[in-house]
């Protein structure tokens, strides 16, 4: 078994393009979930509609790189506010239903053949990432033996750990600040804000925006990094996957979305190494009646399901969060 | 006077008597009496859950500048009557006014901006912030609660300093200055208590609601609390309370109104009520006059409570 190959692709995969997408949709999701409580189960939605909307923007409207990048921005944010009005009013429930659906709706008509003119159907969009690409400065990739990276891969490193470093910044200093502390108040119980004469709605429509937002900034980073637009890039399990980032790095830390995504990342593609390793060649380490090579590549996500669980028993705060806090939950 | 002398005249005294209330000798003791200055003016204002009808007051008047207690037996529906005046709970019909406007229909918040602040029956502390943020949050108008400020320090860092120096001003009159960096959720019932109605005070409110401020709290924190309300009406605030301890209501509320089945029954000064055939009859039961301390409270309210049964059920 080649240790240093297990190593290098998880490692490949933990820093590089695909962790960075699951860092930032993870870090809306803890804006909504882990400082305000809003159970967005639509983040997928929010990522596809900015991925959307730069690729629609450029190839269908034929516009401007620059504007596609404007429109990735305002479509998460009109998304926010149409679902935010019927449903932030309501219990918390009724939002994660209406997100649920929404991400959906987007996916199913994103892939439609009715709309392929307006979304590309199930193929979807490409041909609009040349401003991007004509942008890196690298000459070649980057091989540090351990950690590999292909030069369209270290420009997109480049760009997507700056993101995630400013967004990270805005979190702690919106966090710290008197607007977070209303947001993590109205986690712990809105009627107590509202009888303060706080306007408990306009706050938690800011929070799903920016949150929405940060969901809109992962699908854009990751049709710029990938150069497609699928619409099976945006299914559900997607914003699993980023609740599974944000729960393992604690939630409502400013980091643990981060190093979150990271573990997951490092933990599923360097799971899929060894298994693939276990399986393959003609003489494999597991014996194929037990497990063959299709198998090993599905086999890591029951593991890495498992150390989900056993984290959420033994440390139900994740790994950056306050134990203090979750006690306080038992009284 | 500060906190400080504040505390030592009134949070230690046990004889507490209502005198520094405004005079309400002249108002009849009669339901929906008019106050020669109220505060809030409610007419007709019903609410029903179905077939039943929670609350139904043609008229009510709170007197300003006076603790005016509300109280009833359960189910009356004295929190019901709080949630509609503040903004809580929507009513079936009716009007009120604070301050000469109108408030029907004004969302929580607002309510809440105009002066007039509510407790929770069950304490609504925020748990997983600590004391000193429960407090700040309760502050108004905040430079550092808009958007487009929070991420700059400077621009609210100031005023943060203010806020918080006002709340460590309060926790030390509360007393809860030592919980200070505590998680509000590891405060016991009682501090609870104290920690809500602190952080009500946050806001500067011309009228304060407590709901079941005494509920839970043990009898020597009782005393100071007694002496908090009190010292509420004395800075120039309004108080109405709805309690079920009648030591409490007695010994500093300047008005009472007893609610039963959704309407007020009976109004005036606690002596007066406290001696309304109807209201013993209805709530108090025979043994009000004793001295509870002789007494087993529990066997006490049984007793009140089997009264209350047996009435509803010959009315029925």
């Amino acid at each position: 078994m080649d240790i240093i190959e297990i190593l290098r692709t998880a490692l490949s995969q933990a820093l590089g393009p695909t962790a960075i997408v699951f860092a930032l949709a993870a870090i809306g999701l803890n804006i909504h979930f882990g400082y305000t409580g809003l159970l967005n189960f639509g983040q997928a939605g929010f990522m596809a509609v900015g991925a959307y909307g730069l690729a629609v923007t450029v190839v269908i409207m034929d516009l401007p790189f620059w504007l596609g990048i404007g429109m990735a921005f305002l479509m998460p944010l009109l998304l926010a506010i149409v679902l935010g009005f019927p449903t932030l009013r309501l219990r918390a429930d009724y939002l994660a239903i209406a997100t649920i659906a929404m991400a959906e709706i987007l996916r199913l008509i994103f892939g439609s053949v009715e709309m392929k003119e307006s979304f590309g159907g199930s193929n979807g969009l490409t041909g609009y990432s040349k401003p991007y690409k004509d942008l890196n400065p690298y000459d070649g990739g980057l091989d540090l033996g351990i950690i590999r990276f292909s030069r369209d891969d270290l420009w997109s490193v480049t760009v997507g750990w700056t993101l995630v470093a400013l967004g990270c910044l805005l979190v702690w200093a919106l966090m710290r600040s008197p607007w977070g502390r209303l947001l993590r108040s109205i986690r712990e119980d809105e009627d107590a804000v509202r009888s303060l004469g706080k306007n408990v709605f306009a706050y938690k429509m800011q929070a799903l925006i920016l949150g929405g937002l940060f969901g809109g900034l992962a699908g854009l980073f990751h049709a710029l990094k990938q150069s497609s637009v699928v619409p099976s890039d945006y299914s559900t399990n997607i914003t699993f996957f980023a609740y599974t980032a944000l729960l393992i790095g604690g939630a409502a830390r400013v980091l643990g979305p981060v190093v979150g995504a990271i573990i997951f990342w490092f933990l599923v593609a360097g799971l899929g190494s060894i298994f693939s390793q276990a399986t393959e060649g003609s003489d494999p380490l597991l014996p194929t009646w037990l497990m063959d090579g299709t198998q090993a590549s599905l086999i890591r996500f029951i593991v890495t399901g498992l150390g989900l669980m056993l984290l959420m028993i033994y440390r139900p705060q994740g790994i950056f969060g306050d134990r203090r806090e979750i006690a306080i939950d038992g009284r | 006077m500060d906190a400080d002398a504040m505390d030592k005249t009134l949070g230690g005294s046990t004889g507490l008597t209502a005198t520094a209330g405004p005079d309400l000798s002249a108002v009849p003791a009669e339901p929906g009496a008019s106050k020669p200055d109220a505060i809030v003016v409610g007419d007709g204002i019903t609410r029903r859950f179905g077939g039943l009808t929670a609350v139904d007051v043609a008229h009510i008047e709170i007197p300003r500048g006076a603790i005016t207690a509300l109280i009833g037996p359960n189910g009356a529906g004295k929190t019901t009557l709080f949630n509609l005046l503040t903004g809580f709970d929507v009513a079936d019909a009716g009007t009120w006014s604070f301050n000469g406007q109108p408030l029907q229909k004004v969302a929580a918040y607002k309510v809440a901006r105009r002066g007039m602040v509510r407790t929770f029956q069950l304490t609504k502390v925020l748990s997983k912030l600590t004391v000193i943020e429960n407090m700040r949050l309760g502050a108004t108008g905040q430079r550092g609660e808009r958007f487009w400020s929070a991420p700059f320090r400077a621009l609210w860092s100031a005023q943060e300093d203010e806020i918080t120096a006002r709340a460590d001003e309060l926790l030390a009159r509360f007393k809860l200055d030592a919980k200070r960096e505590d998680f509000a959720g590891s405060l016991s019932g009682g501090q609870r208590k104290l920690l809500e109605m602190a952080r009500a005070l946050m806001v500067d409110p011309e009228l304060i609601m407590l709901d079941e401020p005494m509920a839970g709290v043990n009898p020597a924190l009782k005393q100071s609390l007694l002496g908090h309300v009190k010292s509420l009406r004395d800075e120039g605030r309004t108080v109405l309370f709805v309690e079920h301890d009648m030591d409490m209501v007695r010994d500093i509320s300047d008005w009472v109104i007893v609610m039963a089945q959704g309407s007020i029954v009976s109004e005036g000064t606690p002596d007066a009520v406290m001696s309304d055939p109807r209201v013993i009859d209805a709530y108090l039961g025979a043994h009000h006059d004793a001295d509870l301390s002789e007494l087993d409270e529990a066997a006490l309210e049984a007793a009140v409570e089997a009264e209350i049964e047996a009435i509803e059920a010959g009315e029925n």
